[in-house]
Formats: C-alpha cells, structure tokens, sequence
C-alpha cells in the first residue's frame, strides 16, 4: 500500500534512486511477491482441473468396458451399463441443438442486422442474461409449461429446457460473427442486386460459418453435461427408450442417482459415465478452441 | 440503392460495437421491384427477437403463478420463516436463502483473489503462447460439467476438508472469541464452506477470462506509459489498470456471483442439506437450488409443497437476475467489446 505512495516520490527524492536503496528492495520485493501470488493462483485453477480429470480416469477408466456400451442401466449386481442413458443424451441434446440453433441464429441475425433502438438492446441484454441464468429455472419452467399439462416426463421436455440452455450461446456467437463479416462483402451482394436475406443468408452467414458452428458446437458441450434442468423434465429411465414422448435417460441424471448410491457397481458406473461426459465436453471445447483457432463464446 | 448498399455497411460495424441499434432502413423503401422474401425474413427474425424476450417474461411469469400459492399461504413470512417441515405443511425460505448467500460469498472471497492472480499473470506476465495453452486450460476448467464437479467434490474434497482443514481450523480458532463459532461441529467434511470451495473452484474459471478481456483491453500507451517512468509491473496494475477497469472488473465479480447462486448440482453433493441457519461454516446447510433438486422429486404437482420450491426459485430467479442485470450493466463498454475484433 504504502509503496504506491513512495513511487511518486521516486524522481522527487534529492538524494536519487539507488538501486539497492530501501524502497527499491521494497518495490522489488511487491513485485516478486505479486509475481509469485498470481502464479501460484494460476497454478491452484491448473491443479484443480488435473485433480478433477485425474479423479475421473483413475476411477472411471477401470469400469470402461464394452458392456458400458451395450447395456441399459440395471438393478444392482446385474451387470448393468449405460447405453440408454448415452443414447438418451445423444437424442436430447440433438434435438434441444435441432431447436435451440436455427432459432439462436434467427435472433443473432435480427441483433447484428435487423435489431435497433431500443428493442434490440432489450433483446441482446435477455439473452446474455439467459446465457448466465440458472438452469434450475429453466427445469422448473418447462416442468410448470410442458410436464404438467401433459401430465407425465418427457424426453421432448428435456429436450426444450435444453434448447432454452443452448439458445443465447448461439445467439451471441451468431451475432458476434456476422458483425465481423467484412462490409465491402455485403456491399458487393447487395451491389449485384441481391436482396437485404439473400445477402445475409448466402454471403454473410457462409463466411461466417466457421464461427457460427463453433457457437453450436459449444452449445452442444454446454447442454450436454446439464443435469439440473433434466431432473424436472425427462427424469431419467431405467430401462432402453428413445422416445420423446417417454421419460428418458440421460448421462448426467444417471450419474446423479447412482454417484450417491449405497451400491459399488452403480458407483463404479457414474464414475464410468462421468468420465465419458468429461471426455466428451472437454473434447469439443478442446477441437473447437484449438481447431477453429477462437476464443468462443 | 445507393442508399441500401451504404446502410448495409453500416451494419457490421454497429454489430461488432455490440451496442446500440444496428441500423439498416433498407427494405423499408417499400418500392421494391418483386417479393423477394425481404418481408418475410424481417418477420422471421424479428419474431424470434420476440420470442427470446417472451422467454424471459414466460419464465419470471411461470415462477411467479408457481410461487403464488406458497406466497398466498405464508405472506411476507415466508422470507423471514426458517422452518421447512412437510409433515405440518410449514415452509419458510429464509434457511435457504441465508445459505445460497452465505456459499456464493464464501465462493467469491476464494474465487475473486484467485481469477485476479490468475488474469493478472496471464495478461501481464506469461510469456505469449504458455498464456494462450494456459489460458486455455483455465477455460476448460469452466466447461466441465457442474455434476462432475460434484462428484469429484465430494469423493475428493470432502474428505480433504473432514481429515485435515475442519481439524486444523477447529485447532487454531476453536478457542478463540468470535471466530471459535465459525469453525465449531463435527467434521464431517460437508458444510458451507465445502459448497464454498466448489463454487471458488466454479466461478473462477469464468471470473477470470471477464478479467482477461477486461486486462488485456487497456490501451498499451497507458501501460507503457507508465513502464517508461520505471514502475514495476505491480505497479503497472496496481495504479494504472486496477483504476481504468475498475467498474469492469467488479462486473466480472458480480457474474460470478450470479453464476454462484443458481449453482445447483456441485452444491447438493457437498453442502450437507439440512435446513438449518448457524454460525458454523463447517455445518451441513442447504441453499435454494439444492433444496429444489432434492425436495423436487417428493413434491406432488399442484401441492403446498412444490408451490413453495416455485417460490424459492422466484426468489433465486430476482437474486441471480438482479446480480446479471448489475454486471451486464458494470461491464457493459470495455467488456464486451473486446475479443471481437
């Protein structure tokens, strides 16, 4: 605290700067220490994201097994694994990406070419407020909007909680892309005499489809891993279903109701599922950061 | 059609501003030559604008009827009531609500010193391309699964907190006035403070990369400036970036806070969930997202029971909305406008 004062002070002193002067070795001595203090910060986020996938490979790789892939889950001892929960996910996230990106992409479009005054920036600050919002709420939303007038879970509820998840990623990274499409391409489209969608469609959305797809893609890792909203929607399924009409199973509610069981397989089993969640969101972010060569969303 | 061409030009600028209207009155010259689809496509996006704000509105609505009946039933004391007691129909929000805050503020006082250390060293320290494979790193640790979290806080942070922090704490501030009721009660490992700890290890990650942007979008005249005159890189961030992000930066922290509470699945794996208000940070609690997963499943539709999770979740929809509101608002320029160019 007091250094900072000292600093100003610095060219002002009358008898000079030396370099092994009391304050020099103090302001030396904050700069190393702030050095060390955020390395070591640095260093503790590091350890925790080792210490998590270490976690998950040690416990988890031991239980992989072709079995995890071609069986549903089972009652306790009965050799059980997780193919209805992996097919579930796959099938829910599919269909929340089939409805949550074309709509996110509408919207991204409506924000960077449509969208102005104050009904824009309305828009734009819901949807980066959606983007943050907890997924418990969407859960408990579509539970009071789809699940109780139907009457029963659904894997087509779980599916719409989690297009709701997916939709402001792709609206934002829809919107930040197109805005850095260059001008001089729109101004030749419409140059041509094509109209205001074809441009924006045909000329802006393909140059920018390398960035819109990392936003899906990065949608499609987000949603996948959710648990909370899918309590209150699909619910989870014991048995082989994928229909969306059915209560269905999904590898993070799975992993919920066994991590905390009392039996060793359905334990063995949520560490297995776990492991393949992680893999698999990690991956995307991975090929998405690396591959495409973008910060993301 | 000049005045179309020079109108859509305008536009990926206003987008890569990302504030304020885009503007392109084009197919407002309604004398088009032929139907094109113009009108239509307008419509088309304009309503899926609208249907993103009728979401929000559907939500805050669907929460709120949900909620009526609890509201209706307690009145005001619901807020102020800690009892949770199905057998008498009796709930109160405050035991929840008093964890949510309590975890979220245990969380950010771990996460905040943390995501600063970690941008600063990032941004103004490392080396460029061990930045960018770190950086990178720290960003995974934020799209790891919430669940995973859980999982591994409770197998591997739990016990680290019941064998050695809990024991240690109770060892050095037991004893002492004020702090001693802190740190009081059996070590089971869960608590307030192990939701806490997950919730630093949660936020951290997104804390930091708002940081990131916020740090590394400081004019460099103003950092060499001051380098130029012989100030330390402390200095540097002490005096000159600290001041010009300020507002930023307490935006990063409320985001984080926002994320914080409505954290649900890492929380109920670690937190203990009994309903319950003490001084102990190390005695089992419950928040507001954990309550509603946990109790969800014994709460029949239309009863007592489940109108009052809905309430709870009204309440952590105003707390966390609230928190995104503010720092959207806080970091509204200099933090949205970076990383797009």
């Amino acid at each position: 605290m007091s250094a900072e004062r000292d600093v100003s002070g610095v060219t002002g002193r009358s008898d000079g700067w030396k370099p092994h002067g009391a304050l020099a070795m103090r302001r030396r001595f904050m700069d190393r220490l702030a050095t060390g203090l955020s390395l070591a910060a640095t260093c503790v986020a590091l350890l925790a994201l080792c210490s998590i996938l270490l976690t998950l490979l040690v416990r988890g790789l031991s239980g992989l097994s072709l079995v995890t892939f071609i069986h549903s889950t089972a009652s306790p001892g009965m050799n059980g694994g997780l193919a209805n929960a992996i097919a579930g996910s796959v099938i829910q996230t599919a269909v929340a990406i089939l409805i949550g990106a074309p709509l996110g992409m509408l919207c991204g479009i409506y924000l960077s070419d449509y969208g102005r005054g104050w009904m824009a920036s309305t828009t734009r600050f819901v949807s980066d407020m959606l983007l943050s919002a907890p997924s418990i709420l969407i859960g408990l939303f579509i539970y009071q909007l789809i699940v109780v007038p139907t009457g029963h879970f659904s894997g087509f509820a779980g599916a719409v909680a989690l297009a709701i998840l997916a939709l402001p990623i792709v609206v934002r990274t829809t919107e930040d892309m197109l805005g850095l499409v260059p001008t001089a391409l729109r101004e030749a489209g419409i140059g041509l005499g094509a109209s205001k969608w074809r441009v924006i469609v045909f000329i802006c959305l393909r140059a920018a489809r390398t960035g819109v797809l990392t936003g899906i893609l990065l949608a499609v890792a987000r949603v996948a891993g959710e648990t909370a909203p899918l309590l209150f929607t699909s619910l989870g399924n014991m048995d082989w279903s994928v229909s969306l009409a059915q209560p269905m199973a999904s590898l993070p509610v799975t992993i919920y109701q066994y991590a905390g069981s009392a039996y060793d397989d359905w334990v063995q089993l949520a560490w297995t599922g776990a492991l393949l969640v992680t893999l698999g969101v990690l991956a995307i972010n991975i090929l998405v950061r690396v591959g495409f060569g973008r910060k993301g969303a | 059609m000049d005045g179309t061409s020079h109108a859509a030009g305008q536009a990926p600028e206003d987008g890569a501003g990302g504030r304020g209207g885009p503007v392109t009155p084009v197919s407002g010259a309604g004398g088009r030559r032929s139907f094109d689809g113009d009108g239509v496509f307008r419509a088309l996006v304009t309503g899926s604008g609208i249907a993103v704000l009728a979401l929000l509105g559907g939500i805050i609505l669907v929460m709120v009827t949900g909620g009526m009946k609890a509201f209706a039933t307690f009145g005001p004391g619901f807020l102020v009531s800690s009892v949770w007691n199905p057998v008498t129909q009796h709930y109160g929000a405050l035991a929840p609500v008093f964890g949510t805050v309590v975890t979220s503020a245990l969380g950010l006082l771990m996460a905040v010193p943390l995501a600063f250390g970690a941008s600063f060293w990032l941004t103004q320290m490392a080396p460029a391309r061990l930045s960018a494979v770190v950086g990178m790193a720290v960003q995974l640790l934020a799209a790891v699964p919430s669940i995973i979290f859980g999982m591994w806080g409770f197998f591997v942070i739990v016990p680290l907190m019941a064998r050695y922090v809990q024991p240690t704490a109770r060892h050095w501030f037991g004893h002492v006035p004020g702090l001693g009721a802190l740190v009081q009660g059996a070590p089971f490992g869960t608590g307030l403070m192990t939701g806490g700890v997950i919730l630093a290890v949660m936020v951290t990650p997104f804390i930091t990369a708002v940081m990131c942007d916020v740090f590394a979008s400081i004019p460099a005249v103003l950092k060499e400036s001051a380098f130029g005159l012989g100030a330390t890189r402390w200095e540097v961030m002490r005096n000159v970036i600290l001041p010009w992000s300020r507002k930023a930066v307490v935006g990063s922290v409320v985001l984080g806070m926002g994320r914080a509470m409505g954290e649900t699945m890492a929380v109920t794996f670690v937190i203990g969930n009994a309903n319950r208000i003490g001084w102990s940070l190390f005695a089992p609690g419950n928040t507001i997202a954990s309550l509603i997963a946990l109790e969800f499943p014994e709460s029949p539709s239309g009863s007592l029971k489940l109108s009052s999770l809905m309430a709870l979740g009204t309440i952590l929809m105003a707390l966390s909305f609230l928190a995104l509101a503010a720092s959207r608002l806080m970091l509204g320029f200099s933090g949205r406008r970076e990383g797009k160019r």
